[in-house]
């Protein structure tokens, strides 16, 4: 019981109060170039979910047999195999928002957040653990990414997932007096738009503002 | 007499208002209104003090003053440009009554939006509210184009207040210059509704009947053939062009630079130096030739689109603008050849002058860094 308990902060624990890309400032770039449009931050998100879950739980099944020496070289194979994995996947399955990506999907293998809990938690704690702060630190992450595009992709471009939300009537051109905010679909936007949730979430976790 | 009157009313509804009293929560909103009326009489206790009758409010009531007549030359243009478009003839006083009516609602809303947002803040923060915003609020219609819907102004002002001042601590601590960031804002956000031929003019944009062949391009936009377009130079003097409203009129900005610089609100050392760089600029690309736009004579710049607003009112702003004497002629230097640079040789953006001065706001403090520690090092060496 008393694991089972621990297994659900490990859990909990990313999803706010040690919130990947709110607390630790991790993975903002990917935050910020990928958001422009929900779908593609959302598929995002679940590859990097996948990967850090993955990675964590190899790297701490293989934590006892991997000399200190060359430990990055073996995380960084690991995660590579897992990236091209999930790469290979999007390509053959959703092949348009693979396109969308583009080199995004690629360097995850350079999201700060994979190698940062390999090393932080994965070689420290039995594979279990670690698959469920793998886990939890993408879906902390992936929250994020589906805020940020719902509300650039809500603003920006007036749709959702790629359907019409704001009604065509509305628009200048159809004799409405709404336009759609350029600003959004620029990554300086996106940056605001972080600053922002960050703000509120400091204002109501007032043991995470710094001194 | 009136005087009297007031304080009487304002001392008898005061102590609840009193920190500890029934409606002790809306204290800083209370205190904004008392000061607006009378000079406050608190005084700082120890400690070096410069003593001086103008406080805070004082001085950007200045800067308000300082802008009426590019407002109500606004107003008038406005009206003027409309009556033009149309074809049809009208008085100055009707021009100025047609101006009047459309730009007192973006006046008010960014006035509303913005001292609302003020207002909260300073209530949620528990500090006095700040006047800064009377300036800011009238800066921002003056800088929008007649034609920009309501609803942008409202956001953009409450872009500029919020992630503009109050994300540094309010008023005096923030980074950029809040009313060109509100600008900065629509620009980026809604560009056809502040760029282009149709915006400049009341009702263009609307596919209203107007006279055949009546371009609403501002004189800049003709800046790329070398010219000025169907207008002479008086024109872009005296104001009677198609531009942001306050921004059109040289004489009407010039007045008001002289209420700035006679009362000493404004620095003398930033609006010179701007002026410097903008001509020093121009020349270099007069030197250089090659192109039309490179060849438009150096003289003109300054007077063309938002240089001269900019320079007066924009770059002058004390919180923004470089803090020593030395810095406060570099960064002015460069705010002058950096908006010149970007009209001649980025045809996307036919006005620098808010990106040049939002530029050198993020520098300002570097310059000031330089500026001190090569202080530091002449005195140390002597």
């Amino acid at each position: 019981m008393a694991a089972k308990s621990k297994n659900w902060q490990y859990f909990l624990g990313p999803l706010s109060k040690d919130n990947p890309v709110l607390v630790q400032i991790l993975g903002i770039c990917s935050a910020l170039a990928v958001t422009a449009q929900l779908k593609p931050a959302f598929v995002m998100a679940a590859s990097v979910m996948v990967v850090t879950a993955f990675a964590n739980l190899i790297m701490s099944a293989l934590r006892k047999g991997v000399p200190g020496r060359i430990r990055i070289i073996v995380q960084l194979v690991v995660i590579a195999f897992l990236v091209i994995l999930v790469d290979q996947v999007l390509k053959a399955f959703v092949y348009d928002v693979s396109k969308q990506l583009s080199v995004y999907v690629g360097l995850i293998i350079t999201n700060c957040i994979l190698m940062g809990r390999v090393e932080a938690f994965a070689l420290g704690h039995r594979p279990w653990p670690s698959f469920v702060d793998g886990l939890a630190n993408g879906v902390g992450y992936g929250i994020i990414l589906v805020v940020l595009g719902f509300v650039r992709e809500l603003f920006g471009s007036g749709s959702l997932w790629g359907l019409r939300v704001i009604p065509e009537a509305w628009y200048v051109h159809s004799g409405g007096f709404y336009a759609n905010n350029g600003l959004m679909m620029l990554p300086p936007m996106a940056l605001i738009l972080v600053g922002l949730i960050i703000w509120v979430h400091r204002g109501s976790n007032k043991d995470l503002i710094e001194k | 007499m009136i005087g009297r009157l007031l304080r009487s009313v304002v001392d008898r509804v005061k102590p609840p208002f009193e920190k500890g009293g029934r409606l002790g929560w809306l204290h800083s909103t209370f205190d904004a209104f008392e000061t607006f009326l009378f000079v406050p009489d608190t005084v700082t206790k120890g400690g070096a003090h410069i003593r001086d009758a103008v406080d805070l409010k004082r001085t950007i009531f200045m800067v308000v003053v300082a802008l009426v007549p590019a407002l109500l030359f606004g107003m008038y243009n406005v009206g003027y440009q409309h009556f033009l478009a149309v074809g049809q003839v009208s008085d100055w006083w009707g021009c100025f009554v047609y101006g009047f009516v459309r730009v007192l609602p973006l006046i008010l809303v960014s006035y509303i939006v913005g001292l609302g947002i003020e207002f909260a803040f300073a209530q949620k923060r528990g500090h006095e509210v700040n006047e800064g915003f009377l300036a800011t609020g009238l800066l921002i219609p003056l800088i929008m184009p007649i034609d920009v819907p309501l609803w942008m102004v409202a956001l953009a002002t409450a872009f500029a207040v919020i992630i503009g001042k109050e994300v540094f601590g309010g008023t005096g601590m923030n980074v950029f210059n809040p009313a060109l960031l509100a600008r900065a804002f629509v620009f980026f956000s809604y560009t056809s509704f502040i760029s282009g031929d149709r915006v400049w003019v009341r009702g263009l944009g609307k596919g209203g009947e107007y006279v055949d062949g009546f371009s609403g391009a501002t004189p800049l936009s003709f800046l790329g053939e070398g010219s000025i377009g169907r207008f002479d130079l008086w024109d872009t003097v005296l104001g009677t062009v198609p531009g942001s409203i306050g921004e059109t009129s040289v004489i009407a900005i010039a007045i008001g630079a002289a209420i700035l610089l006679f009362t000493g609100v404004a620095s003398w050392r930033v609006m010179g130096s701007v002026f410097a760089g903008g001509l020093a600029m121009g020349l270099v690309f007069n030197l250089v030739g090659g192109s039309p736009i490179m060849e438009v004579p150096f003289w003109m710049h300054p007077l063309l689109g938002g240089f001269a607003f900019g320079a007066v009112f924009m770059a002058t702003d004390p919180v923004t603008a470089a803090q020593t004497n030395v810095g406060k002629l570099i960064v002015g230097f460069l705010i002058g050849v950096l908006c010149v640079l970007i009209r001649v040789v980025n045809p996307g953006y036919p006005e620098g002058m808010m990106l040049a001065i939002l530029f050198m706001n993020a520098m300002a403090p570097l310059v000031d860094h330089y500026v001190v520690a090569a202080n530091i090092r002449r005195r140390a060496r002597r």
